[in-house]
């Protein structure tokens, strides 16, 4: 079984985002790169899918970006226990997802995976469709919010997180490319043995130019209006405390 | 022409649905263009029978054994052969769950532009400007799709357009679509959908609501929250990392993944706002939001946002809340 696992580099929960003069990215120059929380659920299911066959599979972490910002998920997915790695460097601030998908699609095609797996969404773009559209451009069946995986006689069975606390249970044939939702799994941490072992893994690093005519780009980044007449409470906690219990009992009359 | 197709959410159209046709009626009326409704696949003659006054200039109904349960290859073989028919410039449907699971595919098949989670539209002249949430909601970006391309696919998140907005008067024409499909086309199989341990716990009833999220750092901290939640007289929920780690049962937990909630007062705790949760509370009457990040977004639908260390504040309001 060859299982590529698609993690991306993006800004930690922490991190202050900034617009960039540009007013069409953020300001990188502050922010903390860390692996997408959903991306580590992925690549955890991958690992366990693999050491379960125990046959020779092999699970490939696939990322895009700069360098800067993707070196240490890389680093993180081998000393994991990823086998490799293929690197699709692009410095490029193209934002269409169908543009990043064809990259990605012409860079693995030839790899020719038995399953791709990634989490469900990126936490910075958002958009939740890369794994869904690599699926269609190289030919696979797909599947989204995966919360569960089983493979059988040459097929995965996946149950699919739908809204509102149901679910269903669908199975697709090989190739497929399946989104993972994240609390699927409990994510390893690398141990000290992974770690030093990841700087002998291959690291396959590709140029990659995304298309010059996206179908669809961001014109301006801005910070979103308050919705309501917001107010803010603040300062000691005491004071913060003392706010509180009047506007529960005097205000919204909750408590009496 | 405006393509709004309906999602089937058993047996009824689904919430997100609806607001996708009130949608589709704000473009049309705006952009000068038909609205046309597609019953596609799941209980499509029902769905047609509910949007039967929905004001339209067609409802299109296409029905086939083969997608009469839904499955991405399907539905995605099946909607990118209608747009091929009809050529709408816009295709609206609601940002559910389905729609993530094979909206992508029809934009892959047909290389056309997918602009997912829209929240709001603006207009440049004749073009419209689509807004959607970026990094985790701390930003918001205006996005227009390439012109050029024929057809463009819209979603829209839950409450960016209201369904009692629906413009009604029913519609001046019924078609249907001849469905064509092998066998070949659909690679997989589906069981039926199923709901997991129906437990006690209703939050939507509930009238005060103590919900916890991330900040909350560790388990050993659940029961101070707990402490809180009783001494207000309220449920305890969550957000979704807190059911993750398995701190607290995934019955507690309030977004699109759990319920939604819109209780008098909704008190959060750690919560940063990202959008999944959001849409599972943003209905609640009041809010109250602590986090010690004051660009927390869920301060943007707050009505009280205290900025300071929940750690120091939830034990000392509990005491107060105690005596």
């Amino acid at each position: 079984m060859k299982i590529a696992v698609l993690t991306k580099a993006i800004p930690s929960y922490e991190s202050s985002i900034r617009i960039d003069s540009s007013s069409t990215w953020i300001d990188e120059s502050v922010v903390n790169f860390v692996v997408n929380e959903s991306d580590s659920y992925a690549l955890e299911e991958a690992l366990q899918i693999k050491e379960k066959l125990d046959n020779g599979s092999e699970v490939v972490v696939v990322t895009m970006g700069s360098q800067d910002n993707t070196s240490k998920v890389l680093k993180d997915g081998l000393a994991k226990g990823a086998d490799r790695a293929i690197f699709i460097q692009n410095e490029d601030s193209n934002t269409d997802p169908l543009s990043i998908a064809k990259l990605f699609s012409q860079n693995l095609k030839d790899e020719n995976f038995d399953l791709v797996f990634s989490g469900l969404q990126s936490d910075d773009l958002g958009s939740g469709q890369t794994g869904v559209l690599i699926g269609e451009l190289l030919g696979m069946s797909t599947a989204t919010l995966g919360i569960e995986t089983d493979i059988q006689d040459g097929k995965i069975k996946i149950k699919r997180e739908l809204e509102s606390g149901w679910f269903q249970w669908v199975t697709l044939p090989f190739p497929a490319s399946v989104s993972i939702q994240s609390g699927i799994n409990e994510p390893r941490y690398p141990s000290l043995k992974g770690i030093m072992g990841a700087k002998r893994k291959e690291s396959k690093v590709i140029d990659g130019q995304l298309s010059d005519d996206p179908k669809q780009n961001f014109i301006n980044l801005f910070v979103p209006k308050t919705e309501k007449a917001t107010e803010k409470i603040e300062g000691d906690v005491d004071g913060i405390v003392a706010k509180l219990m009047d506007i529960l009992k005097n205000k919204l009359r909750v408590i009496s | 022409m405006i393509l709004v197709v309906l999602e089937n959410q058993r047996g009824n159209i689904h919430a997100f649905s609806k607001e996708a046709v009130a949608a589709g009626q704000s473009l049309g009326s705006k952009l000068g263009m038909d609205v046309s409704i597609l019953c596609l696949g799941e209980n499509a003659s029902s769905l047609k029978e509910q949007a039967n006054d929905y004001k339209s200039k067609s409802l299109i109904l296409a029905e086939h054994d083969m997608i009469s349960a839904y499955s991405a290859d399907g539905y995605s073989k099946v909607l990118s052969d209608v747009i091929k028919d009809v050529s709408p410039k816009y295709v609206i449907m609601g940002h559910s769950y389905m729609v993530r699971d094979f909206l992508p595919r029809v934009s892959a098949k047909l290389d056309i532009p997918f602009v997912s989670d829209i929240i709001s539209v603006t207009y440049d002249g004749d073009s419209p400007i689509f807004a959607r949430q970026v990094f985790n909601a701390k930003l918001a970006t205006n996005i227009q799709p390439d012109s050029s391309s024929n057809t463009t696919l819209l979603s829209f998140q839950s409450a960016a357009f209201s369904s009692d907005e629906i413009e009604l008067g029913g519609s001046d024409a019924v078609s249907v679509f001849e469905v064509s499909l092998n066998a070949e086309d659909i690679k997989s199989s589906s069981e039926p959908e199923f709901q997991e341990s129906a437990s006690g716990v209703d939050l939507t009833t509930a009238d005060v609501i103590v919900s916890v999220g991330r900040g909350i750092e560790s388990q050993d901290n659940i029961p101070m929250v707990e402490s809180l939640a009783k001494a207000m007289g309220a449920e305890i929920a969550s957000s979704r990392p807190v059911v993750d780690m398995g701190w607290l049962p995934s019955y507690r937990q309030v977004g699109s993944s759990g319920q939604s909630v819109s209780p008098n007062l909704y008190f959060s705790v750690g919560i940063s706002g990202a959008i999944q949760h959001v849409v599972g509370m943003k209905g609640s009457k009041n809010i109250i939001a602590i986090n010690k990040d004051e660009e927390a977004p869920i301060f943007e639908i707050a009505d009280y946002a205290v900025i300071g260390d929940l750690m120091e504040i939830v034990p000392k309001l509990t005491e107060e809340l105690q005596k």
